[in-house]
């Protein structure tokens, strides 16, 4: 039960076309969960199946531990990559029917309204329509009519595009802050440095089928190579780099410090350890830097769509 | 029910607040108004204009032929002689009519010559004419010594009382009414359908094309959408009937009380005139008004009124659901084309078959395209002015609800697809495909 969503092997064709194949996810509450995956890999099709947009083939999905029903629209939140909002109908107006539609009344609408415009510093916008406002403008307006009824679950699909980076940072503030208030958050996007930043858990889609999926510190150390990033001062380094050479596997680091000679990243084979190694190059250099190379999420969606 | 009631408000307003709207609903009656003023004073204005024509009777016959009316005025230059006769109309008058002097009364009406500085009007032509021939024919029976009051005697004016059995009496003017009343309701149902139907499928393009459609269907059902923007339409269309339905009825009284239909209220005013009196009544416009105004009177107006919002509401919710799934297959207006013309087809037909019905409002083709539910809104409703048995009546409406019915759920299916297909246009092979999803 510490689940908000499971959706349990949903399948979903289009014709003859097979958007989702037995795909399994399941969101913890309290945590920001990144759905990734390439253009046209499903992850759409996924979320207007939670949403109740489109129903799954077969499969089942739980928000809560109950089989998704239609009442359930109101514990959702849903900011969908391809957004908008009625262009001419005035901004104020307009959250409220959104908010009306999602199952408020309209005096609650109003307080959580005024409660967010406040926040956001927009109170006078409320008169104004959509199409005066500018493109990140209206993106504030629709963050807010998506959090507004306070949901269990919130889906952002490509959540900054659109922002300027002050206003990206203040979304991202607000969506933490929702996790840290008890919503669960699924979060899909192209922008990994997001992903490696906010979320808890991930699970990659590609073809549709789910090819991977965990926390994402799990995830990382599944897919560490045992490569370190070594920086080193020395008087030889030719010689130095001979020694290494001889011992250990090297690539050439791109990045090089002002107050170090070599940077270089060192493959360890199996069964070497990185004390092994620190002191190998103790012995022969003064060493500047030391870290072990973490794949970022970008390499690992790299490597494991392209293994796919 | 309660998101239904929202998505129907918000639709209302959204169209209501419209400055199209507006402006269409206030603007258009005063253009009609306007407009019809505009001819009627151009018309007397035109009437107002007195043109002289100069004549030259050679014969001495037809000096008392000419009488002076309010357009026409006659003036004798006899006394001139031709040539200088037409100098002078050349300069002041409208034209000169010349009679030659001649032996028989038969060569005589051959002879007669009208010269003008323009192209004479047919209306002073045909004037003059009747004038001359009247004239010539007085001097024929004196000459063949007939007796002028027999001739009087043996002429007969006809004009037919049509009363059909219940009694109702129709005159030509109330036929003509009829007519004008069935096409031009016939007519304001198909524009009303096809503005109310573009409205609608403007509407859904335009929530695809703002992107708002998947905010918006993940808290309702698409059905529930595509109903609510449907119903909500409609009913600013019967507002706006209804706006009109008042206007018109103001205008109406205002002119009844402006011109006193009073004076001739009560139908047996007219049976009581006699045939000269009747016809010297059609003559001035102030009383052709007076008969009109009465017989609009005698239209079913009310059976009209509730009519026209059943079969406005029936042929609108058919139309409109096609309507709206073909907003929902297309991303933007340009594309519509190819699937708005079998969709405005049976429309246009209806408008055809409508202005034929009404010459012959009870034909088996009038009865046949009032029954079909595609086209039944639009000739139905120009049949009703005219007395339709009830049977055809409820077996009509019955069909229209069936076929909405029907439709509503069909344009649903494409509906609930397309709104969120993107990027092509679809085939219609590929939109019999969705049906299936």
């Amino acid at each position: 039960m510490n689940n908000v969503l499971r959706v349990e092997s949903v399948c979903k064709n289009y014709g003859s076309f097979t958007a989702l194949n037995n795909v399994s996810i399941s969101v913890p509450k309290g945590s920001i969960f990144g759905l990734l995956g390439p253009n046209g890999a499903g992850k759409t099709s996924l979320i207007r199946i939670i949403n109740q947009i489109t129903l799954p083939d077969s499969g089942t999905v739980y928000l809560d531990g109950e089989i998704l029903q239609p009442h359930h629209i109101q514990y959702i939140g849903y900011l969908p990559e391809e957004r908008g909002l009625y262009k001419s109908m005035k901004v104020g107006e307009q959250a409220l029917y959104l908010a009306q539609l999602k199952g408020m009344s309209k005096e609650e609408a109003k307080k959580k309204l005024k409660y967010w415009f406040e926040k956001f510093e927009i109170t006078d916008w409320w008169n104004k329509k959509i199409q005066e406002l500018s493109k990140g403008m209206a993106q504030k307006v629709q963050f807010i009519v998506t959090v507004m009824h306070s949901p269990k679950l919130l889906i952002f699909d490509e959540p900054f595009s659109g922002f300027d980076p002050i206003n990206a940072n203040l979304i991202k503030d607000e969506i933490l802050n929702l996790r840290n208030e008890g919503s669960s958050i699924i979060f899909s996007t192209h922008r990994m440095e997001s992903v490696e930043e906010m979320c808890d858990y991930i699970a990659l889609i590609d073809k549709s089928n789910k090819i991977l999926d965990g926390k994402l510190k799990d995830i990382k150390q599944q897919f560490k190579t045992n490569q370190f990033e070594v920086g080193l001062l020395s008087s030889d380094k030719d010689l130095l780099l001979n020694q290494i050479e001889a011992q250990f596997i090297v690539e050439k680091s791109k990045a090089i410090s002002f107050n170090e000679d070599f940077r270089l990243l060192i493959s360890l084979k199996n069964g070497e350890t990185s004390k092994e190694l620190i002191k190998f190059l103790n012995n022969k250099a003064q060493i500047t830097h030391f870290t072990e190379v973490i794949p970022s999420v970008n390499d690992i969606f790299l490597k494991s769509v392209a293994d796919n | 029910m309660g998101k239904l009631k929202l998505i129907i408000k918000r639709e209302f307003l959204a169209k209501v607040k419209n400055k199209s709207f507006v402006i269409m609903t206030i603007l258009s009656p005063l253009m009609a108004v306007g407009l019809l003023s505009l001819i009627i004073f151009l018309n007397e204005k035109n009437s107002e204009e007195i043109r002289t024509i100069a004549f030259v009777d050679e014969s001495q016959q037809f000096s008392d032929a000419f009488i002076d009316s309010d357009a026409l005025k006659y003036i004798d230059l006899t006394s001139m002689g031709v040539e200088e006769a037409r100098e002078k109309t050349k300069e002041f008058y409208y034209g000169l009519l010349v009679i030659p002097k001649t032996d028989s009364l038969s060569q005589l009406s051959t002879s007669i010559s009208f010269y003008s500085n323009d192209t004479p009007s047919l209306d002073v032509l045909s004037s003059i004419e009747s004038k001359l021939e009247k004239k010539i024919r007085n001097l024929k029976i004196e000459k063949l010594q007939i007796d002028v009051d027999k001739i009087k005697a043996i002429e007969t004016t006809v004009t037919i009382a049509a009363e059909n059995f219940s009694g109702e009496k129709s005159s030509k003017i109330g036929s003509m009414l009829r007519m004008i009343a069935g096409g031009g309701f016939g007519y304001l149902i198909f524009m009303f359908i096809i503005i109310y139907g573009t409205s609608v499928m403007r509407s859904v393009i335009e929530e695809k094309t703002s992107r708002i459609i998947e905010v918006i269907i993940s808290s309702v059902k698409p059905f529930q959408l595509m109903l609510g923007k449907i119903i909500g339409n409609a009913m600013a269309g019967i507002l706006q009937f209804i706006i009109w339905a008042i206007l018109a009825g103001f205008i109406l009284y205002s002119i009844t009380i402006f011109f006193g239909t009073e004076a001739v209220d009560s139908s047996s005013a007219i049976e009581q005139m006699s045939p000269e009196m009747v016809q010297q009544m059609q003559k001035s416009t102030n009383s052709d008004l007076q008969v009109i105004l009465l017989e609009i009177k005698n239209l079913p107006i009310m059976t009209l009124f509730f009519s026209f919002i059943f079969y406005f509401l029936g042929g609108y919710l058919i139309y409109s659901s096609i309507y709206a799934a073909i907003g929902a297959a297309v991303d933007s207006e340009t594309d519509t084309q190819q699937f708005m013309m079998p969709v405005l087809m049976p429309l246009v037909i209806a408008i055809y078959v409508g202005f034929s019905v009404i010459e012959n409002p009870h034909g088996p083709i009038a009865l046949g395209f009032s029954l079909f539910p595609l086209t039944s809104p639009i000739v139905m409703l120009m049949r009703i002015p005219f007395g339709v048995p009830w049977w055809q009546i409820v077996v009509s409406m019955s069909l229209l609800i069936i076929t909405f019915i029907g439709m509503v759920w069909f344009a649903a299916k494409i509906y609930r697809v397309g709104i969120l297909m993107y990027g092509k246009k679809p085939s219609y092979k590929e939109i019999y495909k969705w049906l299936k999803y």
